[in-house]
């Protein structure tokens, strides 16, 4: 659901203090990255405005369909002189509520155990909780949007995963958007409505992974909500959309990050109407530069707030596409990314390359098939000592979500989900939570999640 | 044949006459907009995800949203739709009812469906035209021919003012186009539901589009179902667009005609008797 990263509560200057501090084994940052994310964006809010079925907007919720996605990039707006809340009831109020119930089983093997170098296979299941979140989105006048996603950890923790307004069709252009806040990255495959919700299988490691060695101030993913500005532009039909962001360093926790630098992200994509699928083609790419400090001014040895320096950058690059077959839809995407060599905490530019295919099989608008494999390769280490493959993951699910019902009021899904990972001597991303690396680097780690949820909206 | 054999096609008959008294109506329609040709099988699921719940699964604007929407949706069991290109009284053609799902309604829940493919938009299609016997037993009457629109001027204009307060426009879209004549608060449609008139100065586009062809369209073809009738048999085609050239003036829009209105009208504005029961038009 939300992030569920002890970082948030941490004091900045311990944050920037472990700027300087290379974690050799990068254990810090998958910590960071793993139980976060199963968080999706799914609104009956809307339908309850416009009287819409779920299906409408979503393929199956919550993943958008074409109409969903231009109705976004409306500013949640269907543009039919009636999306300015004056002409809604006085009783209406948009919000939805949003969590998943849920029985899992989760296993990861070689986990270090004492004494050293004793190993073994830890295995956890029981019943769960995802988190709470509050999805708050619509109009504040004609062509003025707003977000607001404030969100409950199972422990009470609360966050604020998005907060924006946005000013829509400036110059009464659709080329133009302009967003401020804290928002979800404009990806073609957005993490916020994956239909994955595991823990191994609820997020794609082409927007969260880090190498080892990474230093522990540099947390980074693609995935999550970010704190800036974004320009936003499409066609009518919104087949044709671009945006281009510039984003604080913090990885969307609020407050001022000490870097004194923004990071930049730039989206492109270009759908065609061709086929008689359930939508249209549709081809992107993405680019993210990034920066980060590597140096502090300190008082008494301690770090000093702002006084970041010696920025050093981190890139990430890739292509996605959406093709249907059909029902059948095809998501395939490649990434690379590189880190400078001071964020790698070594003496080289780690580098990696990522490949992924998910499909959906749509059986109706209350059915879902899917699977997903997705690999990554390192290409590169920081540290030459390291094993090239050391890093290396393969990730499959496969799933079902099932609808009982679809209408304008309410939505829920019957979620079945399995999903493995392999990764070579690092802890997988996400699993049981221990996250620790074997104690020998070519191990194979096998990490695996079985779940059946009730994923409900309202 | 054996008895066993005749009770058995005897049931099998009863079953299948039974079936085809209860079954829904077939779907086997086709639609064709240019080089597309829409399937009524493939449209179905398209309805039921994108259209049902406001129409219903039958079709008879009987979905679950449909109580609370105002206006109404659409009740495909009556074939009678307001935007179309043919005579006011017959049936649309698939082009027309293709641009409908594509442009959606303003100032009602029908939004735009353009992000969907025009593969997606024809098969709807071609599935609303099964909810009426009457696509089976009549043809979409023959599109309308526009006319090449004349260059707006001042004549034009005051000419169609005058048609205004002639042909009674004002009595149900007001004296200055605000929707607020004296008739418009008893207007209803075909299902006695009330209906209100296009309000001009709101500058939205039209019901059925946003070009002056489309408004010359919409008088001259009537918006089936609705207090607003046809006026082919009134109108001249020059009239028609000398119409359509004054009502452009009452929008808020930067539009041509707007333009030699106000110029027009900053030096002879005294000269306009006043449009309504008392005024002459001109």
């Amino acid at each position: 659901m939300v992030k569920r990263f002890l970082r948030a509560a941490a004091p900045m200057a311990t944050m920037l203090c472990a700027a300087m501090v290379p974690n050799p084994t990068g254990t810090a940052a998958r910590t960071y990255a793993a139980g976060y994310a199963t968080y999706a964006t799914a609104i009956p809010a809307f339908a309850r405005k416009y009287g819409l079925r779920c299906s409408a907007c979503h393929t199956v919720w919550p993943e958008l369909n074409a109409f969903g996605q231009r109705f976004k990039d409306y500013g949640y707006q269907l543009g039919n002189d009636r999306d300015s809340p004056i002409w809604q009831a006085n009783s209406y109020w948009p919000i939805a509520v949003r969590t998943t119930p849920q029985v899992h089983f989760e296993n990861t093997t070689h986990q270090p155990i004492d004494p050293p170098p004793s190993e073994r296979t830890i295995t956890q299941a029981g019943f769960d909780l995802s988190g709470i979140d509050f999805l708050m989105l619509g109009t504040l006048y004609k062509d003025i949007s707003f977000g607001l996603v404030p969100t409950l950890d199972p422990d009470g923790t609360a966050g604020v995963e998005a907060a924006f307004v946005r000013f829509d069709n400036l110059g009464h252009s659709p080329w133009a958007n302009l967003k401020i806040g804290k928002f979800e990255l404009d990806n073609l495959l957005g993490e916020k409505r994956i239909t994955f919700l595991s823990n191994n299988g609820g997020f794609y490691y082409a927007y969260h992974f880090q190498p080892a060695g990474s230093v522990d101030n540099y947390t980074f993913g693609l995935g999550d909500n970010q704190i800036g500005a974004e320009l936003s532009g499409h066609s009518i039909n919104s087949y044709t959309r671009y945006s281009v962001s510039l984003l604080s360093t913090g990885d969307g926790e609020a407050g001022l990050s000490g870097a004194n630098s923004l990071d930049a992200m730039v989206t492109l994509s270009h759908a065609f109407a061709t086929g008689s699928g359930l939508g249209p083609q549709r081809i992107g790419v993405f680019g993210y530069l990034g920066h980060r400090p590597t140096a502090f001014d300190s008082a008494g040895g301690e770090p000093i707030p702002g006084t970041g320096s010696a920025n050093k950058q981190f890139i990430r690059v890739g292509a996605t596409a959406q093709i249907w077959l059909g029902n059948l839809e095809l998501l395939p995407m490649v990434s690379h990314a590189s880190d400078d060599a001071a964020l790698g905490g070594s003496t080289q530019e780690p580098a990696w390359n990522t490949a992924m295919l998910e499909a959906h099989y749509i059986a109706s608008p209350r059915l879902l098939v899917q699977g997903r494999y997705e690999m990554l390769r390192m290409s590169k280490q920081a540290d030459p000592a390291t094993p090239k493959t050391f890093g290396d993951a393969d990730a499959i699910a496969v799933g079902v979500r099932a609808y009982p019902f679809m209408f304008s009021r309410a939505g829920m899904a019957i979620h079945g989900e399995f999903a493995m990972t392999k990764t070579t001597g690092m802890a997988p991303l996400s699993g049981n939570g221990s996250g620790l690396d074997a104690y020998d680097p070519a191990t194979k780690i096998w990490s695996r999640s079985l779940m059946l949820g009730f994923d409900f909206a309202f | 044949m054996k008895p066993q054999t005749r009770w058995m096609w005897l049931v099998s008959a009863c079953g299948a006459v039974l079936l085809l008294l209860g079954a829904p109506p077939a779907h086997g329609q086709e639609a064709r907009v240019g080089k597309l040709a829409g399937r009524a099988a493939k449209g179905k699921p398209l309805y039921t995800r994108y259209c049902a719940g406001c129409h219903g699964d039958d079709g008879d604007a009987q979905g679950e949203n449909a109580q609370w929407m105002d206006p109404r949706p659409r009740d495909f069991t009556t074939a009678t739709f307001k935007c179309r290109s043919t005579p006011s009284g017959s049936l649309p053609t698939d082009q027309d009812l293709f641009n409908s799902v594509e442009r959606g309604f303003v100032t009602t829940n029908m939004p735009p469906w353009i992000a969907l493919t025009p593969q997606n938009r024809v098969d709807m299609v071609a599935y609303i035209k099964g909810f009426s016997a009457r696509w089976r037993t009549a043809q979409p009457g023959t599109p309308l021919t526009i006319p090449l629109e004349p260059a707006p001027t001042i004549q034009s204009i005051l000419h169609g003012r005058e048609l205004y307060q002639r042909m009674e426009c004002w009595k149900c879209h007001g004296p200055a186009g605000y929707g607020d004549g004296p008739s418009a608060h008893e207007l209803t449609d075909s299902k006695d539901e009330p209906i209100r008139p296009y309000n001009f100065s709101t500058g939205s586009r039209f019901m059925c589009g946003t070009t002056n062809q489309d408004l010359y369209r919409i008088f001259m073809t009537g918006l089936d179902g609705s207090p607003m009738p046809s006026f082919a048999d009134q109108l001249k085609p020059a009239e028609a667009w000398d119409l359509v050239h004054f009502l452009r003036t009452m929008q808020p829009l930067k539009t041509r005609e707007a333009a030699i209105w106000r110029e027009w009208v900053s030096t002879h504005g005294r000269e306009l008797k006043p449009i309504g029961p008392e005024g002459g038009g001109q």
